[in-house]
């Protein structure tokens, strides 16, 4: 049952108010609250023993979206769920997914997911992925989120990967992967922002490994209080190919980041480039904006809210 | 009305303590087009910031509208009705011309075809601006017009620009010229403009020249314009003392 708590979740994680239209699968406290596939998506239970499901979207499949919300309202559960993606050839389709925990206790709540996913020949893949976390009143219980996400990308397919992390999470430890193949093109934006005592890793590796293949990443992140954060994009390119990095992070409080980008070329035509920076918030954005009459509170708020739009 | 009583601003610098403000006392009536003019490092800017609150003045009172604004924050002048254009306005990732159009206008929506009216004063298209971050993808000259259009959004009683044609290109600067007569000949507003344009200085009601930390002459545009050209025709004193024998 869907209580009010999880329907908030829901709608924070996935932007879900009511039932989702195409397929959808629910997952509540490691079990499954909601299911169901379409005519062309076909969502299935494991049946290797280990918790999770198989999305088969079959070759052609154009405009339709795909739910896959994870919902935890209980203290102390702990699971490891692994979901795989089967996407045909000449697809256009859209994947959310998301984990919500709600932590109604003193016990650690975590999830740990494994998506991955097989991409066929030109096809496009919108896949979007938020992270929330939320105590309930008065209590302390940590939220752990630790996310691995690897990707096929067959000839001339194309990937958006959206992910966003805004408040609740205490710990996150982000695993991505991609591996193009000729003509393919990945996009990663990532967006996170930690506060209190949280800590956040995301390690990131990306290989270019057919003609004309195409990475960029985007990362941008705010670390406030004295939370913790460790960046470390890879990107390799084995052929000819372009990639692109790019990692921009604000500090505040007494926070630390780390920003480690890598590129690597095996290849006399692959052209990379990787840029990083770390700062606080610049003087003049906030002077600026105290000038069209905001506080310098509001000034604050609006230059993060924008920079992790 | 703006009045000026006494602005003093002294800093502390390793050579001892420098006069950057030196006892200013100004009064500028409303509705009226006021240029600062005068040698770099003679104090505009310094001034046109103690204004808007952005540099606390040492000594002296500003009053606004009759009332004692000295102690007041950036927001609260801003709130009064005072606005600033930076000379170097800043970057914002992620917040887009729209936004920025938003918060200056003080309001949750804003119509396209105002947007447009903003942005096309100053010589930009909005259908190509409005959806663009105010990030290091803009030149320097756009993001100086998207400064101007923000002072416009905000519709205040008092207008500060700070060197509003610099980085400008020469046909940019034409619109934005008529942009500044316009809004005096529609009379609402009072504008304070930091310029060195002799098209700005003509426009002016008053002209005043700071020099040295304090107000040098002041006057109508008939009356200074002579002076600034006599004074810029001046020779280089080092080069006069040239004459030392070998």
């Amino acid at each position: 049952m869907i209580t009010d708590i999880d329907a908030k979740l829901l709608e924070k994680i996935a932007d879900l108010t009511g039932k989702p239209v195409g397929a959808f699968n629910i997952r509540k406290d490691s079990g499954c609250e909601a299911r169901q596939s379409t005519e062309h998506i076909e969502i299935t239970p494991k049946t290797d023993g280990k918790q999770g499901i198989d999305i088969r979207v079959k070759p052609g499949t154009k405009g339709e979206q795909c739910h896959i919300p994870v919902i935890i309202s209980k203290t102390g559960l702990s699971e490891l769920v692994y979901n795989d993606f089967y996407i045909g050839d000449d697809c256009d389709v859209e994947i959310v997914a998301g984990c919500g925990i709600h932590n109604s206790g003193c016990n650690e709540s975590r999830h740990d997911g494994v998506h991955t996913f097989y991409i066929g020949k030109n096809s496009r893949v919108h896949y979007s992925e938020k992270h929330y976390g939320e105590d309930a009143p008065g209590e302390t219980g940590r939220n752990i989120m630790n996310p691995q996400t690897i990707v096929h990308l067959g000839e001339n397919s194309t990937m958006q990967m959206d992910t966003i992390q805004i408040r609740g999470i205490d710990s996150t430890k982000r695993d991505t992967r991609f591996y193009c193949e000729k003509g393919s093109e990945v996009v990663v934006t990532e967006r996170l922002l930690t506060h209190g005592k949280q800590e956040a890793e995301s390690d990131m590796l990306i290989e270019l490994n057919g003609e004309d293949a195409k990475g960029r990443v985007i990362s941008r992140s705010v670390a406030q209080d004295e939370s913790k954060q460790v960046f470390h994009p890879v990107m390799v390119g084995n052929s000819q190919c372009f990639g692109h990095v790019q990692c921009d992070s604000i500090i505040m409080g007494s926070a630390h980041i780390q920003s480690i980008p890598a590129i690597t070329a095996n290849c006399p035509d692959a052209q990379l480039i990787h840029e990083a920076a770390i700062g606080k918030i610049a003087g003049d954005q906030l002077l600026k904006l105290e000038t069209l009459g905001l506080t310098p509170e509001e000034a604050e708020e609006t230059i993060l809210k924008g920079f992790l739009a | 009305m703006l009045e000026l009583k006494n602005i003093c601003y002294r800093v502390s610098t390793p050579e001892g303590e420098a006069d950057i403000l030196n006892h200013i006392d100004l009064v500028i009536p409303d509705h009226k087009l006021v240029v600062f003019t005068g040698p770099n490092g003679g104090g505009k800017t310094t001034l046109a910031k103690v204004i808007m609150g952005l540099v606390q003045p040492t000594e002296g009172q500003i009053l606004y509208n009759g009332r004692d604004v000295t102690g007041l924050s950036i927001t609260e002048r801003a709130r009064l009705g005072i606005s600033y254009g930076f000379q170097q306005p800043p970057r914002f990732k992620g917040i887009t011309v729209h936004d920025l159009l938003l918060l200056a206008a003080g309001s949750e929506k804003l119509s396209k075809d105002r947007c447009c009216q903003y942005l096309t004063r100053v010589g930009l298209c909005a259908n190509d601006y409005l959806d663009r971050e105010v990030d290091v993808s803009l030149s320097g000259g756009e993001v100086k017009r998207i400064e101007i259009a923000t002072i416009l959004a905000r519709n205040s009683q008092l207008m500060i620009f700070d060197e509003p044609e610099a980085g400008i290109d020469l046909w940019s600067f034409a619109r934005l010229t008529e942009t500044f007569e316009q809004i005096h000949q529609e009379g609402r507003s009072t504008m304070i403009i930091i310029s060195h344009q002799e098209r700005i200085i003509q426009l002016a009601d008053e002209i005043i020249v700071v020099s040295n930390g304090s107000i040098a002459h002041r006057g109508t545009t008939e009356e200074i314009f002579p002076l600034i050209l006599a004074d810029t025709l001046g020779t280089c004193p080092v080069l006069e003392k040239k004459e030392v024998k070998l």
